[in-house]
């Protein structure tokens, strides 16, 4: 304690927010997404060989047709869903942290995923289709789930920490409440379409829910991106944010609206994938540091790659058929957090 | 223009409590102003009004001959700089990017940290004595350590008021004396005017220029330690008995608590 520990570890000097750094790390992380993405498209049961693999991916025409329809018909929808959705829930995760100013947050604790699946449910029960009309459902319950939340935490203890935690943890069990009501009362063919829901899944994408669904994340992730030096001196607590010239309610209230409306997007289209917000941001936080300038951008490629290659997994680890990709997310996930959380505990 | 702050028949409530009743006083430019007064008595409460983070429910607060009101959010903080009693940082931020953190009022909307700032960080740490951390996670610092690294912070920020709340509450003797010195220091040789909270009344005697002597919120006493630290105003606020005489160190009144084992049984 008495004389001051002369230790200068010159890396984390050295690692000011230039405008250099935040394209390293984009450009990096875009390869890795690309490199990801490549995976995701050559994983399949089709079992071809790598060369006519590779004819396709390269968009030559000697390839065998009936590939070329599997590679760009149904695997490239599902590779475009798992990047915008991963991208879409790591960057929630992220930014529930930071406004939660706990590093062990993510999006379901605010119960926006138990809204998105009551609403969800609800609407295969009432028997829409995929969407508009389940999507919508979902998107309403999730949005539910958030007034609901803000007013359980209402008044000036919304942006307590606390508050903002507990009620997320109640509306989310009286979701888990009603979701089990809904599976326990459903005996049909819907049950099946629910449980996969649950578990989360992105075998059921389409081309136009990738484009619809990156319309919604791309502009919600520009908007987050723009708050991200705010959101660092969010962490100093409200009063010492607000006296660094940020407008703690109006910011917070921005963050939360359009990560809710990106992360209810999500999961309307994958159904719950549980720790990709949590572990993605932890794990980038810890190799990148804690600035959100950084770690914005870096998120949105990281956990876009991140479930590209978790469903990949999903389709390779079974023998036949596959599995949903949430249970990969979870199984790689809360190990991983773990781990995370022990290393940082010491 | 002499004062830094003028406050006028303030109050402050939180929901239905009056917690700082009709306050009136002023702070001088180039001041140290000391909010002291028990628990619960509204120091906090009456430096977060001042530093715009609280409404007053009556009155009026002007800070150099502009009223506060009409300072935004932004230009408010380019004037003042607010040191809370303790910062809630759980995310593993290095000492120089809490420093530079202070020149985020400085900064446009999408605009990084430029060398100037980089500069202007780097001459806080060394004026509070951290520049050696300048790479230390902020978790592995001691509460010494911590409290200088919020003060660069605060200095980083360039204000011309800076609001310290209890800064040296968690520190010991020793840490105490160097965190008062160092603020002595700052007000000496730059423009800063500092107003803080503490509950330390020896603390308040050794250092202010003007103490504010608060109970339940209203105004015990106010002016030069040796007339504000008396026997009587003591009393009234602490509501116990002390021992008032002067310090061997100077023209300032050293405060001893006294045990009740010491007072006559009636």
């Amino acid at each position: 304690m008495g004389t001051p520990e002369v230790r200068v570890n010159a890396d984390a000097v050295a690692r000011p927010v230039t405008l250099g750094r935040v394209a390293v790390v984009a450009v990096s992380l875009t390869v890795v997404l690309l490199a990801a993405m490549l995976l995701g498209l050559a994983v399949g049961s089709s079992g071809a060989d790598l060369q006519s693999l590779l004819n396709v991916l390269m968009l030559r025409n000697t390839g065998d047709p009936t590939l070329h329809t599997i590679v760009w018909q149904l695997r490239w929808p599902r590779v475009l869903l798992a990047v915008e959705v991963g991208g879409a829930l790591s960057l929630g995760g992220l930014v529930f942290q930071a406004l939660l100013r706990n590093p062990l947050a993510e999006p379901y604790i605010l119960g926006t995923s138990g809204g998105a699946a009551v609403g969800a449910i609800i609407g295969i029960l009432l028997g829409l289709s995929q969407f508009p009309g389940v999507s919508l459902t979902a998107f309403a319950g999730s949005m539910g789930a958030l007034v609901l939340v803000m007013m359980l935490a209402s008044g000036k203890a919304v942006l307590r920490k606390d508050s903002l935690l507990l009620s997320g943890v109640m509306v989310n069990a009286f979701c888990s409440a009603l979701i089990l009501f809904f599976v326990s009362t459903t005996q049909d063919a819907r049950l099946h379409n629910i449980l996969f829901w649950l578990m989360g899944d992105l075998s059921r994408a389409d081309p136009d829910q990738g484009l619809r669904l990156a319309a919604i994340v791309l502009p919600c992730a520009a908007a987050v991106f723009a708050l991200a030096r705010p959101m660092n001196l969010l962490l100093l607590g409200r009063d010492a944010a607000e006296s660094l010239g940020v407008h703690v309610r109006r910011v917070s209230w921005g963050l939360l609206v359009v990560t809710s409306v990106m992360v209810s997007a999500a999961v309307c289209g994958s159904g719950l994938l549980g720790f990709v917000g949590l572990a993605v941001p932890h794990l980038l936080r810890l190799i990148l540091g804690p600035d959100h300038r950084v770690l914005v951008p870096a998120c949105l490629l990281g956990g876009g790659a991140y479930l590209v290659v978790c469903d990949a997994l999903a389709r390779w680890i079974p023998r036949q058929g596959e599995m949903p990709a949430g249970v990969v997310t979870a199984m790689i996930g809360a190990p991983l957090f773990i781990a995370l959380l022990r290393r940082s505990a010491r | 223009m002499k004062e830094a702050a003028v406050v006028q028949d303030v109050s402050v409530s939180y929901d239905r409590d009056e917690v700082i009743r009709n306050l009136t006083f002023s702070v001088r430019m180039g001041e140290f102003f000391i909010i002291a007064g028990p628990n619960g008595s509204g120091k906090s409460t009456l430096l977060k009004t001042l530093a715009g983070l609280l409404r007053p429910s009556r009155g009026r607060i002007s800070l150099f001959g502009r009223s506060l009101e009409s300072y935004g959010r932004r230009r408010l903080s380019h004037t003042v700089a607010y040191m809370p009693q303790t910062v809630p940082l759980d995310f593993p931020f290095t000492v120089a990017e809490v420093v530079l953190m202070g020149r985020s009022p400085h900064l446009g909307l999408f605009q990084l940290e430029g060398r100037t700032d980089m500069e202007k960080a780097r001459e806080a740490m060394e004026r509070t004595h951290v520049a050696h951390l300048a790479g230390r996670p902020m978790d592995r610092l001691s509460g010494g350590e911590r409290q200088r690294v919020f003060l660069a912070q605060a200095l980083c920020q360039e204000p011309r008021l800076l609001l310290l709340d209890e800064p040296t509450a968690a520190l010991d003797l020793k840490h105490q004396v160097h965190l008062m010195d160092l603020l002595e220091e700052l007000r000496g040789d730059k423009e800063i005017t500092i107003v803080m909270v503490t509950h330390d009344i020896n603390l308040a005697a050794m250092y202010g220029d003007t103490v504010l002597l608060l109970k339940d919120g209203r105004s015990v006493s106010l002016g030069p330690p040796a007339e504000v630290l008396t026997f009587d105003a003591l009393e009234a606020a602490y509501g116990c008995v002390v021992l008032v005489d002067e310090s061997p160190l100077g023209r300032f009144p050293r405060i001893t608590p006294v045990p009740r084992r010491y007072l006559g049984k009636d």
